[in-house]
């Protein structure tokens, strides 16, 4: 080492130096690092991405010193502003965290003391490593929570973290980890588990605490746009080690490593169609954990890989300017052809028949006097063969939505109409002609498959009771059938869910709903649980058995990237009512209505294209119990026009062939509303919207 | 076409060694499971007073030196000595063969009454946590009630009502268990019908009761199995204090609680005829609750 290097060392705010992590289990070691090197500069957003089972979390635990007990250190250095982390006393390491490091954990809800209210917690941040008084401490944490921007902080401090949403308890984790001014901030997939919306507000708050704090980010994630977004360098991280580094903007735009490239193509992208074309998830999976590799750990499933990766590791290769690669031909990757082919059918749409009616649509929970109405008014129509994609924030009633279709909970009022029949009643009173034509793939595939049955036993009982009067030859072979469709090897079958992956598990999920010979599935969130390239493969899946038998979807999503790719319809849902429903790209392209136009700025996307505005909400999904007066958005609308908003219930306004939204807004004064707030300001909140409107 | 079948055949090529790896794994969680539980001491050393206990309930007519219920009225209450390792009782019975012989009624007590609280327990768990409603508040709160008294008090009120049998001591038994592992199940089966594959089953047309013993049941084993092990503990020791108050089985029979009821007028000379069949009584139920402690320890895992 060099005088030059450690001058340069003492830049750097983070170095992680051939980081090498084990994790022992039963006395076996299963290596989950292996030699990962990057450092942050200071004031530097750095993020790590990759998806589940990559090692990310171990990272920052590494960087925390808070790795588990049956982690052990193999090799490497972790240096702190100069200082090593790794061989650190527990006195000293007490004294970084509490003073110049801090982490902002997934869960902020498992990550505050429930029984203490969130101003004391945040005071005693200070009391501890500031020494403060308490009256000192209180204004001090009253004072950091205006600046994570939490209104009404005074009253705020005298809350349970129960009491808040899951965005305000976020907040006041950064509250808390800034509290001590750090110089490094690890952030474990912060936003994970909120709403997109709340994500996006997360995210700027962060933007807005950096340029104040000027504190390092390490950021850790496994959305690509988000990481895209939000730092300025990126590292990929695949099985352990650190395959591809650079500039985000270079490597987003020009993977240098097969892998890169295959998660990029693995995302739905803006103006990507089913029907045009088709996602390109990564062939394999993953190599389990603890496999001893030769070679480069992606080889297996490398589109361009040579005899020599499967024998020589490839070290951490120059790929570009200040851009490294741990592929061999790392010069290659831009030439890889996409293995996706066009669509397997061009999409047929819905014939004229009327599928799904659904009208006045009303469902209630709880008892008189303290009910919930979780869904309010809905009307909408499905075409047989159509996909339509049912979206809004958790809370918007779009599950409730779908339980009263498949008759799961009992419809407070409005009728259903499925396939010319009255649906009223729950599912326990459903014939099995109706059974067969309407099924539901669940959101979560671990539960959604029971554990103590094998995928045969799954699958077998799902044709028995969905095929009338069947000999147990034709079950056997419907089975067969069915297993093949989604793509399941027939070893797979003898299987108890808990030995297949996430993946294998939705298709076991998707081929029990396919059972019968559907006309309509519903679909909840089917991919929320899944990693992208996975997601990629279902998603294909998903359109191919609709091409092939002509099936309808109800497909709800939170993530509209994907929602767009699939539907041909989508129906923005808000506070329990449809607020806006019209053909895929009639609604969002542009959109019309003020909340599919928040949901739609707050995506985070890979293409790095410059944003034309970022419309903000504000606050939470109000109370259903009690939703505000008139327009049930107005307490978050951006455009509020004024007291109209607040007292009169919006009419449906009618744009184009089909497309409705519910806003006071007329689609021929909503372009120059827009447009005047992208020219006149672009950090959100409401925008001043001249009267003339109404 | 051929793109078609490539694509198919990719993930699908790589899932093959998965599913292999797989299925070696789902042996190898059994195994697993074996194996922690005879890595867990306490497991270990529970099993084997258990099991020195049955096999002595099975073939202590082979292993006693005495016939158990023989009177030798010229020895009666003889210390411990080379002739008679655990001395002699009142009537010049062998304490010691009388002890081996006395596991034998607790054992065939304490299982079946446990196994009829089990079923009983599993039956109004799963119906009343599957169906909630008012069918489960009413019985819950008649099982609350029942909780609210001692154990021992009801056993013995009902007892004195059908009189004393064997029989009768497991009927009791288990249906003074039956609401305290239905309480057990039934928050089992709360957890369990919130899960998608029970909305699953439903959207299929499985009848309810499909549903409840074939989807629910096998998934809350865990739960059950620990119940199971403390119940058989309780068990043991219920059936043990009702034969001591004379309302379980009856004379000349050599069970422990009997043997400590009677031998109790002679604690002041003759302490044998209660210390021994006491102490196998303790290292039973301490048996049986160390398997429960493994168990629960190894499933919690």
């Amino acid at each position: 080492m060099t005088g030059a290097d450690s001058s340069l060392a003492d830049r750097r705010a983070l170095q992680v130096e051939g980081l090498s992590v084990s994790y022992l289990r039963r006395g076996k070691a299963s290596r989950v690092l292996s030699d990962v090197s990057f450092d942050v500069l200071p004031g530097e957003a750095y993020g790590l991405v990759g998806e589940s089972g990559c090692g990310k979390t171990t990272v920052a635990m590494a960087v925390m010193r808070y790795l588990a007990p049956n982690a052990r250190v193999d090799a490497g250095r972790i240096l702190f502003q100069g200082s090593d982390l790794l061989s650190a006393a527990e006195g000293q390491l007490r004294e970084l965290r509490g003073n110049r490091m801090a982490m902002v954990y997934q869960d902020p809800g498992s990550a505050l003391n429930p029984s203490l209210t969130v101003g004391r917690q945040i005071a005693e941040v200070y009391r501890f490593h500031r020494a403060m008084a308490w009256k000192e401490a209180r204004d001090a944490a009253a004072a950091m929570l205006d600046t994570v921007q939490i209104p009404d902080a005074r009253r705020v401090m005298g809350r349970y973290p129960h009491e808040l949403s899951g965005g305000q308890q976020q907040r006041i984790m950064f509250a808390m980890a800034l509290a001590t001014d750090p110089d490094l901030l690890v952030l474990d997939e912060p936003t994970t588990g909120l709403d997109t919306t709340v994500e996006a507000e997360v995210l700027d708050l962060v933007s807005r605490l950096r340029t104040k704090f000027n504190a390092s980010i390490l950021f850790i994630s496994h959305n690509l746009g988000i990481v895209a977004r939000m730092c300025e360098r990126v590292g990929v991280l695949y099985a352990g080690r650190l395959i591809e580094e650079g500039p985000s903007r270079d490597l987003f735009a020009g993977p240098r490593h097969p892998y890169t490239l295959g998660l990029l193509r693995c995302v739905p992208r803006a103006g990507m169609r089913k029907d045009v074309h088709r996602l390109d998830p990564i062939a394999g999976s993953l190599p389990p954990l603890g496999l001893e590799i030769a070679g480069c750990v992606y080889a297996a499933r490398c589109p361009i890989v040579r005899p020599r990766c499967t024998e020589e590791a490839p070290p951490s290769l120059p790929s570009g300017e200040r851009r490294t690669s741990r592929c061999f031909y790392h010069g290659e990757v831009p030439d890889i052809p996409a293995g996706a082919e066009a669509a397997a059918t061009s999409s047929r749409r819905g014939g004229d028949a009327a599928l799904l009616e659904i009208d006045h649509l009303r469902k209630a929970y709880g008892a008189r006097g303290n009910q919930v109405t979780a869904v309010a008014d809905v009307s909408i129509e499905l075409k047989a063969g159509e996909v339509l994609g049912l979206v809004g924030e958790s809370g918007s009633g779009k599950s409730t939505l779908a339980k009263c279709i498949v008759g799961l909970v009992e419809v407070t009022g409005g009728t259903i109409r499925f396939d010319g029949d009255r649906l009223l009643r729950a599912t326990d009173w459903r014939n099995t002609a109706l059974r067969r034509k309407l099924q539901m793939v669940f959101q979560n595939p671990d539960t959604a498959l029971n554990p103590s049955h094998s995928v045969r036993r799954i699958l077998r009982r799902a044709a028995r009771l969905l095929a009338r009067d069947a000999s147990s030859g034709e079950i056997e072979r419907r089975v067969a059938s069915l297993a093949a469709s989604v793509r399941l090897r027939p070893q797979h079958l003898d299987l108890k869910p808990s030995a297949l992956s996430g993946g294998l598990k939705q298709r076991v999920a998707i081929a029990r709903a396919f059972a019968g010979a559907p006309a309509l599935v519903l679909c909840d969130e089917p991919t929320s649980a899944l990693d992208v390239s996975v997601q990629a493969a279902i998603l294909n899946l998903l359109a191919d058995l609709q091409a092939k038998d002509r099936v309808a979807y109800l497909f709800i999503s939170h993530d509209l990237g994907v929602v767009r790719y699939l539907s041909d319809r989508i129906a923005v849902m808000y506070l329990g009512q449809v607020v806006d429903i019209g053909d895929a790209e009639a609604v969002f392209n542009p959109p019309h209505h003020p909340y599919t136009e928040a949901l739609l700025s707050a995506m985070p996307s890979i293409d790095a294209v410059e944003r034309p505005a970022r419309i903000r909400l504000t606050g939470s999904i109000p109370n259903p119990a009690n939703p505000p007066a008139g327009c049930r958005f107005h307490t978050r609308c951006p455009r509020l026009l004024g007291e109209i908003c607040r007292t009169k219930e919006p009419p449906w306004q009618q744009d184009g062939d089909g497309h409705l939204y519910r806003c006071h807004i007329p689609p021929g004064d909503l372009r120059p509303v827009q447009a005047g707030t992208r020219a006149g300001r672009d950090d959100g909140g409401p925008a001043a919207v001249s009267p003339q409107a109404q | 076409m051929d793109a078609k079948g490539a694509q198919a055949s990719t993930p699908a090529g790589a899932g093959g060694s998965e599913a292999e790896e797989a299925s070696a794994a789902g042996r190898r969680r059994l195994r697993a499971l074996l194996v922690a539980l005879l890595q867990s001491r306490t497991f270990v050393v529970g099993a084997v007073i258990l099991a020195f206990w049955i096999l002595d309930a099975l073939f202590w007519p082979l292993v006693v030196p005495q016939d158990p219920e023989a009177m030798i009225p010229e020895i009666t209450l003889r210390a411990p000595s080379l002739a008679h390792w655990f001395g002699t009782d009142d009537l010049g019975r062998d304490v010691f063969s009388r002890t081996l012989a006395g596991a034998a009624s607790t054992l065939t007590v304490a299982p079946a009454a446990t196994a009829l609280g089990v079923i009983g327990g599993i039956l109004i768990g799963l119906f009343t946590g599957y169906y909630r409603g008012i069918a489960d508040d009413v019985i819950m709160r008649i099982v609350d009630s029942l909780l609210a008294f001692p154990l021992i008090i009801i056993a013995v009120l009902v007892m004195s009502i059908l009189g004393p049998s064997l029989v009768n001591v497991i009927l009791v038994i288990g249906i003074v268990f039956a609401p305290i592992v239905a309480r057990t199940v039934r928050a089992a089966v709360l957890v369990e019908r919130e899960r998608e594959y029970v909305a699953a089953a439903k959207l299929l047309g499985n009848s309810n009761l499909y549903i409840m013993f074939a989807e629910i049941l096998p998934n809350i084993g865990g739960p059950i199995a620990v119940e199971v092990t403390i119940r058989l503990g309780y068990a043991i020791f219920t059936s043990a204090t009702l034969s001591f108050l004379a309302l379980g089985i009856q004379q000349p029979s050599p069970d422990w609680g009997l043997t400590i009821s009677i031998g109790r007028a002679f604690l002041q000379i003759a302490p044998w005829e209660v210390l021994f069949p006491a102490a196998a009584l303790a290292t039973l139920i301490v048996g049986v609750n160390l398997v429960a402690d493994g168990l629960r320890q190894v499933l919690e895992e």
